[in-house]
């Protein structure tokens, strides 16, 4: 249909800069404690995702302002769920996040996307907690994991949002999140995690799913997570991280043909549970009929 | 998606359906046109639903208008009427005997609708819970809808992956109305942008190029794209309507399919249910809760099972995943193959509303494995005091039918596109808007005198590009040949008054084909009371009355004869179109008392005429085949054949073929010899003797394939095996057969080179010469002789000698021999069940299946061994090659079936026999598979000691858990 396209394309990218409030959220996001991160570093590596993208893929850049009030809405993933010509402002599983979205909905709406809601805390969607960084998109069909952030109800938003995809449900067993143990690496390409919890998810994957995906398996949960893109000139970019942040991985995404690889630091972000994509929404104004 | 309604909605569809049908009860008959009185949104009325509707008006007001019971005046046979609910909402009422099986309706239905690939289609009817039950074909209609009122509906059943695997523009055109009312419906779900993609390809095909004069601003807003419409989708479906330019209705048509198929819930056909026992761990477990009784949908599709908890897909299981069916009482079952780490099979169990639901499932399941997994059907289990159902899908497969409909040489026939209901009550009530329609439908498509064809041609370039290109060239033809006059101007008029050409009496579609009414008088009142005599005796697969087509086989023999009548005609047509290339009806026969003196008359006296077509330009006459002064004595030798053989009827219809045949196989090779210089006039030539054969092809496809089961399915059924499950487009192509080479020999022809080539290939072909008194003429009588012929055939470096017909002879000896030739090369055996995987290459298959009890599941799989010798790979798909002849024989014992194929292709030069032997064991002991198979190798190596076995395939079935019986 008209959404129906390979993987991949897109033309904007919606970011959020890192407030100095990073890392300061409440208690449970720092629920192992053992770190402290430092916000200049993470600004720094915010920087150079922000530029590869622009610079490198040649993506349309929009960048909402920090806000110091919301510690966590650089993790911009979470609170929108966008493919084709829609977006779903989802309802993230903490309460204090759910303001993160209005910034969010103002940029969508002026990129010309029909905005969905989840809707009111009460009635149908009551109790529905979804969160971005829960959803795959492979092109084709979402898959949703069922994690702390996501519940059920969530997931049935997003399937009646998206009628024309199928939407499974898919455990999360290794990582806090699906995303974090597995992203897209091309139009049909699965990166995932070698972990025990991630080939569950994986098998469940490929029970359910209509269609064949390539897998490529990574032995690092935290190499499992890269952003493709495919350029306006066709090309494939893989914003991925670095060796020296995932050191067994790197060979793997050397498999990769002809594709332009970008290593891309992200261990500020990581020590709080995100990742690459955690950072970025892409989309696609370019959408066309056929 | 088709939606099964179950225990919730249950309770609430009658009701709104009573409120309704009493409504509508009171406002109006069941006139389409007239039900966009009830507001837009209740007023649209699917067809599923409007049957709904009308059967609660039987309900309600408890007098069934369309169960008149009729007495025959004749036999005293009780007939009764089916009111049909058509897809585009119409209703279609035809009479069917009391006893009548389920076959006999459907064809009735597909007859009057011209649709030959009907194995995706199916009739259903609303049992007393209102659920929608497909009709078995071999059950009597009375028994399954029992008291209930005799209203059926006609539905896609199964829903193909690949709509553009379609052959033909109509199958494709019902496909996408059952779609439309999918998605209306909201059984099939989409987005707002689909609804907006898919909206405006249905104007376009409704309604044709935007024209703001003609259609206005909201021209729109009267058909209906979404469940719930709004003016916003409206608007955006004009914007993107408006970019469509010159889009022919079949285009838009696949653009909609295209893009429906992509759907998630496209085809998937959803049952209530809610889960029984603690769920298996490959469900992914909700929430952590307890599973228990937890309402999900089963959705059956192509690839299997899915299994859905509110919209979310929580699990699925492919076909091959599955291991059995089974239902019993409420509950149906699935057994699990284990999987990669997983020990055991495991069952999940899923309770239905009732028992009935259950079955339903159950049934629903068995048919789509069938038809998209399994290369043929499974034979029903045939024990005679058995426990379980007997129920099998008994249609062809997927597989089958595409194979089947690859062979479809009609040209594409003109079917008119109804206009779908408006809904605009002022506009609909004076007709302009369907007026409208159907003049924007002409007008795009009668430009000219051809250009309703080409405009459907255009599409058909998709699937062949040569008919296209003939299209083309018959496009220039018609421009060129300025002074014919407009040949389809009836036709036009024709269609105009009847909208619903369908509805109309499809005879008159027929006869209406564009007719020249300069062609030579005398031939040409011939041919009107030919086509007479034939719109009274032959024409079984367009005569609506098909009560016809179970005439007795006397009559289809004759009809056989009449064929060949026709083939003559045909090529007298072609004189005609030497005086005068204007179209001319094609449709004429001659009853056998007639055929001497008809011969007599026309095939010797239009004999000279060949050579007088000066009135040709030059290079016409050099390729007209019919100036090949052996063409026509091959043809009466076939005459005189029959003649000589009158007394005995199968005798000559068995060697009327492979005459016939040789025609066609000289034909291909005069054709390659053509200069490519000529290919242009060649190509007007044929194209338009296409539009006029394509009554005699279609009947004679439609008569052998429907009709004659011997003949088609032997043909069909020894090819299968050597074909993966989805048969690759150009092996498809490369599979010559009857009608096609037929065609192609009336059609092309080099005369210079023709001439002797003609001769020689006569005289090469021992079996075929013309000369009457020539001894192989009998050849074909005997089954050894056959055998005998076969490789002969291919000593003339295998070339294309299609020889299908030779399996009518195939079914007459089950211990033939086929001969030994270099390339051969033996396979024993075949079946299989595990088709895709299995059928790769042209392989075979031995399949010794040992079932002890018979139960109403499917088995899938339970033990399959494969033996495969590097041999097998030297067939691989690479060069489908071409085939040159293909045959099943059929031996029965108590206790072991075996059916044998023999297909003969030519590759690069070398033909290659390749034999699958299918033997099924049925019996109640445990029986000793392995000395089975191997008494099955010796018998096959003694058999073909000349040949090698390449693959052996084991597949054994036991498993039984006794269930309930069929009722």
């Amino acid at each position: 249909m008209a959404n129906m396209c390979p993987y991949g394309r897109f033309t904007h990218a919606v970011v959020r800069g890192i407030p100095e409030t990073f890392g300061k959220a409440g208690g449970d996001s720092r629920k192992n404690g053992e770190t402290s991160v430092e916000l200049a570093k993470a600004q720094r590596q915010f920087g150079c995702l922000t530029g590869a993208l622009r610079q490198k893929v040649g993506l349309q850049l929009i960048e909402i302002p920090s806000d110091p009030e919301l510690p966590e809405s650089w993790r911009i993933e979470d609170v929108a769920v966008i493919q084709g010509d829609t977006a779903l402002i989802t309802r993230p599983f903490k309460q204090q996040r759910r303001s993160e979205a209005e910034a969010v909905r103002k940029v969508v709406s002026e990129l010309n996307l029909t905005v969905v809601e989840m809707g009111a805390e009460e009635g149908d969607s009551g109790g529905a907690t979804l969160e971005g960084s829960d959803v795959l998109f492979t092109g084709r069909e979402f898959f949703v994991g069922i994690s702390s952030h996501t519940n059920h109800r969530g997931a049935e938003v997003l399937a009646d949002t998206f009628r024309d995809f199928a939407v499974s449900t898919v455990p999360v067993c290794g990582g806090a999140r699906l995303r974090n143990i597995c992203s897209m690496g091309g139009p049909n390409t699965i990166i995932i995690s070698n972990s025990d919890g991630a080939k569950k998810t994986l098998r469940m994957m490929e029970q359910l799913t209509d269609h064949h995906y390539e897998v490529l398996t990574v032995p690092e949960d935290s190499a499992a997570n890269c952003i493709y893109i495919k350029g306006p000139s066709k090309h494939d970019f893989l914003l991925h991280r670095p060796a020296e942040e995932c050191p067994d991985s790197a060979s793997a995404f050397q498999k990769l043909q002809d594709y332009t690889l970008l290593p891309t630091a992200c261990s500020e972000a990581s020590k709080l549970g995100a990742s690459l994509s955690s950072l970025c929404l892409l989309v696609n104004r370019k959408h066309t009929y056929f | 998606m088709t939606t099964e309604s179950g225990a919730d909605s249950e309770a609430k569809q009658p009701q709104e359906n009573k409120e309704k049908g009493k409504a509508k009860a009171a406002a109006e008959p069941v006139e389409p046109e007239n039900q966009s009185e009830l507001p837009a949104a209740a007023g649209h009325s699917t067809p599923a639903r409007k049957e709904q509707e009308t059967q609660e008006d039987d309900q309600v007001s408890h007098q069934s208008s369309t169960s008149r019971l009729s007495r025959s005046p004749l036999k005293g046979v009780k007939i009764m009427q089916c009111k049909v609910t058509m897809l585009d909402g119409s209703d279609f009422s035809v009479n069917v005997e009391k006893r009548a099986k389920g076959h006999v309706l459907f064809d009735k239905v597909c007859d009057h609708l011209n649709l030959m690939e009907r194995d995706y289609f199916g009739v259903t009817y609303r049992d007393v819970e209102n659920q929608k039950n497909w009709i078995d074909p071999n059950k009597e209609l009375k028994k399954q809808i029992r008291t209930g009122p005799w209203n059926f509906a006609f539905n896609v059943k199964f829903y193909p992956p690949d709509p553009a695997q379609l052959t033909e523009d109509i199958t494709r055109y019902y496909l996408c109305l059952q779609l439309r009312d999918d998605v209306v419906s909201g059984r099939l779900p989409c987005s707002f942008a689909t609804h907006t993609v898919l909206g405006s390809y249905t104007v376009q095909s409704e309604l044709g190029d935007y024209d703001p004069e003609e259609l206005g601003s909201d021209y729109i807003s009267e058909l209906r794209f979404a469940p719930n419409q709004t003016k916003e989708l409206e608007e955006k479906v004009m914007e993107l309507h408006k970019t469509y330019k010159a889009m022919t209705p079949a285009e838009a048509e696949i653009h909609f399919l295209e893009n429906a198929k992509k759907l998630s819930m496209y085809g998937v056909d959803l049952h209530h249910a809610k889960l029984v026992g603690s769920l298996n761990e490959s469900l992914a477990p909700a929430e952590g809760e307890d599973s228990e009784g937890v309402e999900i949908m089963l959705g059956v599709c192509s690839s299997g099972l899915l299994i859905y908890r509110d919209r979310l897909r929580i699990n699925r299981f492919a076909w091959p995943k599955i291991l059995k069916i089974s239902y019993k009482r409420n509950n149906f079952y699935i057994k699990i193959r284990p999987g990669e780490f997983e020990q055991f099979e495991s069952t999940i169990g899923f309770k239905l509303p009732n028992h009935r639901a259950a079955k339903r499932l159950w049934k629903v399941c068995v048919e789509h494995h069938t038809f998209f997994r399994l290369v043929s059907p499974e034979a029903p289990p045939k024990k005679f005091m058995s426990l379980g159902s007997k129920f099998r899908y008994s249609g062809r497969t997927q597989a089958q039918t595409r194979r089947a409909s690859s062979q479809i040489q009609r040209l594409a026939p003109l079917f008119e596109r109804s206009a779908s209901k408006r809904y605009n009550m002022s506009r609909s009530l004076d007709g302009a808007p369907i007026t409208e329609s159907h003049e924007t439908l002409m007008k795009d498509s009668a430009a000219d005198g051809v250009s309703k064809v080409i405009a459907t041609g255009d599409i058909i370039a998709a699937v062949t590009e040569k008919k296209a290109e003939e299209e083309k060239a018959e496009q220039e033809d018609a421009q060129m040949a300025a002074a014919t006059p407009e040949p389809s101007t009836p036709l036009r008029h024709d269609t105009k008054c009847s909208p619903h050409v369908y509805s109309s009496d499809p005879l008159r579609s027929e006869l209406s084909l564009p007719s020249s009414p300069v062609s030579s008088t005398k031939v040409r009142r011939r041919r009107r009371e030919g086509a007479r005599k034939r719109a009274s005796s032959v024409s079984p697969a367009k005569s609506s009355d098909s009560c016809r087509r179970r005439q007795a086989l006397d009559d289809r023999k004759a009809a056989l004869l009449d064929e060949q009548v026709l083939l003559l005609s045909a090529r007298k047509q072609r004189l005609e179109q030497g005086k005068r290339r204007g179209g001319m009806l094609f449709s004429f026969s001659l009853h056998l008392p007639d055929l001497s003196s008809y011969l007599d008359e026309d095939g010797y006296i239009s004999f000279p005429d060949l050579s007088e077509m000066r009135f040709l330009p030059m290079c016409a006459q050099n390729f007209m085949p019919i100036k090949s002064p052996s063409l026509i004595p091959c043809f009466l030798f076939i005459f005189f054949f029959l003649l000589s053989t009158s007394f005995s009827v199968p005798y000559a219809i068995s060697l009327s073929f492979p005459l016939a045949l040789c025609l066609c196989y000289l034909e291909p090779k005069a054709a390659s010899l053509t200069a490519s210089i000529a290919h242009g006039y060649h190509d007007h030539d044929s194209s338009e003797e296409e539009e006029e054969e394509t009554d005699s092809e279609q009947t004679d496809f439609a008569f052998d394939g429907d009709m004659t089961a011997t003949e088609s399915d032997a043909d069909e059924d020894s090819e299968m095996p050597t074909q993966d499950a989805s048969p690759p487009e150009e092996m498809v192509k490369h599979q010559t057969n009857i009608s096609e080479l037929k065609r192609s020999f009336l059609e092309t022809g080099d005369t210079s080179s023709g001439l002797t080539e003609w001769e020689k290939r006569l005289s090469s072909s021992p079996a075929r010469s013309p000369r009457a008194d020539e001894p192989p003429m009998i050849v074909p009588l005997e089954p050894e002789d056959t055998q005998d012929e076969l490789p002969a055939g291919e000593e003339t470096k295998g070339e294309v000698e299609p020889k299908l017909a030779e399996s009518t002879l195939g079914w007459v000896s089950s211990s033939e021999k086929t001969s030994a030739e270099p390339q051969e090369e033996a396979v024993v055996a075949t079946e299989t069940e595990a088709a895709p995987a299995e059928s790769t290459g042209p392989t075979s298959l031995d399949v010794i299946e040992v079932g002890t009890k018979e139960v109403p599941v499917v088995h899938t799989e339970t033990k399959t061994i494969t033996y495969e010798s590097a041999e097998g790979e030297t067939n691989g798909d690479v060069d489908p090659g071409v085939l040159l002849s293909a045959q099943t024989i059929t031996s029965e014992t108590t206790s072991t079936t075996t059916t044998t194929h023999i297909t003969k292709m030519v590759k690069g030069g070398i033909s290659e026999t390749r034999i699958e032997k299918r033997i099924v064991i049925t019996g109640d002991s445990d029986i000793d598979h392995d000395e089975a198979l191997a008494q099955a190798i010796k018998e096959a190596k003694e058999q073909h000691p000349d040949m090698s076995v390449t693959k052996v395939v084991v597949h054994k079935e036991t498993e039984i858990t006794p269930e309930e019986g069929e009722d």
